[in-house]
């Protein structure tokens, strides 16, 4: 059974209309990119699939992923004339559809995005009422809802490394509340994906990132605040 | 350990063994299973019926035209016209909820409550309320959280998804939470407060969701409005002693199962009823020709 819901979610969220999967969700995804860059793209390609890629753009999803790419909140009522801010933010973005994907859930968006030249590929998952689900993330298979502290960790395919990662971070006195794993060959680059109940110590982080066979450390706080 | 909202009965064992109000339960499970602080709680009910307050006033003064075209003004209009069909309060009662739910369909800022696509009914509602009887906003908020406990039981035993339930389950549990929201704040007794939720939920079991074009649009709006009419009758009939014959949670039963039973086209994929006219096929394909 999956968890319960919050009277927030009864009563909420905040959020800028006409629908929660098409704007807020929509939002969200956009902002998790965000994040993970740590600012606006120069460049954006957004392809909406399925029931996304024909009803995007009349509820404003093609305005909503533009508002979060700009780092927007799912509430900010500036997102309605996103596209004008984007072009003041120098955030260039054209839009691609993808009908009948039959792999991928109804609501799914994929973003290219180049950023310093350097490129980032995520896709993710409307899920109704402002839940996302991250389910990609530069080719890495993933399964992260965005809402509770995340880390995102690259490191070689080595024996005992998801062990050490976890007691590392027990020893921060963090919970881990999910952990995924996802490689895209043997002995190749592992992503090891960290939902944590709490927030980590900056000192823990730069020991992760100082291990040799760790290639990158990306942490995510809580991403609604 | 905190009560779970599995069903309207336990609520109301909970309240009468505990000597407690409706809301005291909702607080609690917040506080147990999400780990907010009760503060945390009552500023967030204060912000999302500030929220609402503020959606009525944009709906009411800013200009409310749709992308499509569909959504044009019709909250300022019922509310500027001078010709009154039942009183003064009611005029202001479909205006104020449709002009909140126009703020969603032009893609202002809104409270999903429980959905973005029923997010004229609360604010209506409340607001409308809080006038007529000048209820103070520490009544109103925890009428806000007595709604939010009814649509937790709903959400767990039928959906408050179109997707999934129909119109029903949008409308349908926002009037439902409404209902017992008024008799709460009017002082009705626990029964009370139940049976309006009850009476709403027999008031609109069935309702597709069949939205032309796809958009929160039509009938949408005019759904929120009749959604708040229904919420003020049954709270009506429940304050009076009238009873629903049929207790709440089989309502709500009922109310799952017809979802579950609901033909596919019926459910938000804009492919039957409403949606399915040769005037939504129409507007269809000049929405989508047009973008």
């Amino acid at each position: 059974m999956s968890e319960r819901s919050s009277i927030f979610d009864m009563i909420g969220p905040i959020m800028i209309g006409p629908s929660s999967s098409h704007t807020a969700g929509v939002v969200r995804i956009g902002r998790f990119a965000h994040k993970l860059l740590g600012k606006v793209p120069d460049k954006a390609v957004i392809t909406f699939y399925n029931s996304f890629a024909s009803t995007y753009q009349g509820h404003g999803s093609d305005l909503a992923i533009i508002g979060g790419l700009l780092g927007m909140k799912p509430d900010d009522i500036r997102i309605k004339t996103a596209p004008v801010i984007a072009k003041k933010a120098k955030l260039i973005f054209e839009y691609k559809t993808v009908n009948n994907a039959g792999d991928k859930h109804p609501n799914t968006i994929k973003l290219q995005l180049t950023s310093d030249q350097k490129t980032l590929e995520i896709v993710a998952e409307s899920l109704g009422g402002g839940v996302i689900k991250i389910v990609e993330i530069d080719g890495f298979e993933c399964s992260l809802s965005a809402q509770t502290f995340t880390l995102i960790i690259k490191a070689e395919d080595i024996k005992g490394s998801i062990a050490f990662i976890a007691e590392v971070i027990a020893h921060d006195d963090c919970n881990i509340a999910t952990m995924g794993v996802s490689r895209k060959s043997k002995k190749g680059e592992g992503c090891h994906f960290i939902e944590m109940d709490s927030a980590i110590n900056p000192i823990t982080l730069m020991y992760l990132q100082n291990l040799r066979w760790i290639s990158s450390v990306i942490y995510l706080s809580d991403m609604d605040l | 350990m905190a009560l779970l909202f599995d069903s309207f009965q336990a609520w109301k064992i909970h309240c009468e063994s505990n000597n407690i109000a409706l809301y005291v339960p909702v607080l609690e499970y917040e506080i147990a299973l999400k780990g907010r602080t009760e503060a945390e709680i009552w500023k967030g009910m204060e912000t999302a019926y500030t929220v609402m307050k503020e959606a009525i006033h944009t709906g009411l003064t800013q200009d409310m035209t749709s992308r499509s075209g569909m959504v044009k003004n019709t909250g300022k209009k019922v509310h500027q016209t001078t010709k009154v069909v039942l009183s003064k309060e009611f005029q202001t009662l479909i205006a104020t909820t449709i002009a909140a739910k126009e703020v969603n369909s032009c893609m202002g800022r809104i409270v999903a409550a429980p959905t973005a696509g029923a997010s004229g009914i609360l604010p209506g509602i409340l607001a409308n309320l809080q006038n007529i009887h000048q209820l103070s906003d520490q009544k109103i908020l925890e009428g806000l959280l007595v709604a939010a406990g009814i649509g937790l039981i709903i959400q767990h035993k039928a959906s408050i998804s179109g997707s999934i339930g129909g119109c029903q389950a949008e409308t349908g549990s926002a009037a439902a939470m409404g209902s017992g929201a008024i008799v709460y704040c009017l002082g009705g007794n626990i029964t009370q407060v139940f049976n309006a939720v009850a009476i709403t939920i027999q008031c609109t079991l069935g309702l597709v969701c069949d939205p032309v074009a796809g958009l929160v649009e039509v009938p949408c709006i005019v759904r929120n409005a009749s959604a708040v009419a229904i919420a003020f009758s049954s709270a009506q009939i429940a304050i009076a002693d009238g009873d629903p014959v049929i207790p709440v949670d089989e309502c709500v039963v009922a109310m799952g199962e017809i979802g579950e039973n609901m033909e596919s086209k019926y459910k938000e994929t804009a492919l039957g009823g409403l949606a399915a006219t040769p005037t939504a096929q129409e507007i269809s394909q000049k929405v989508h020709h047009k973008n």
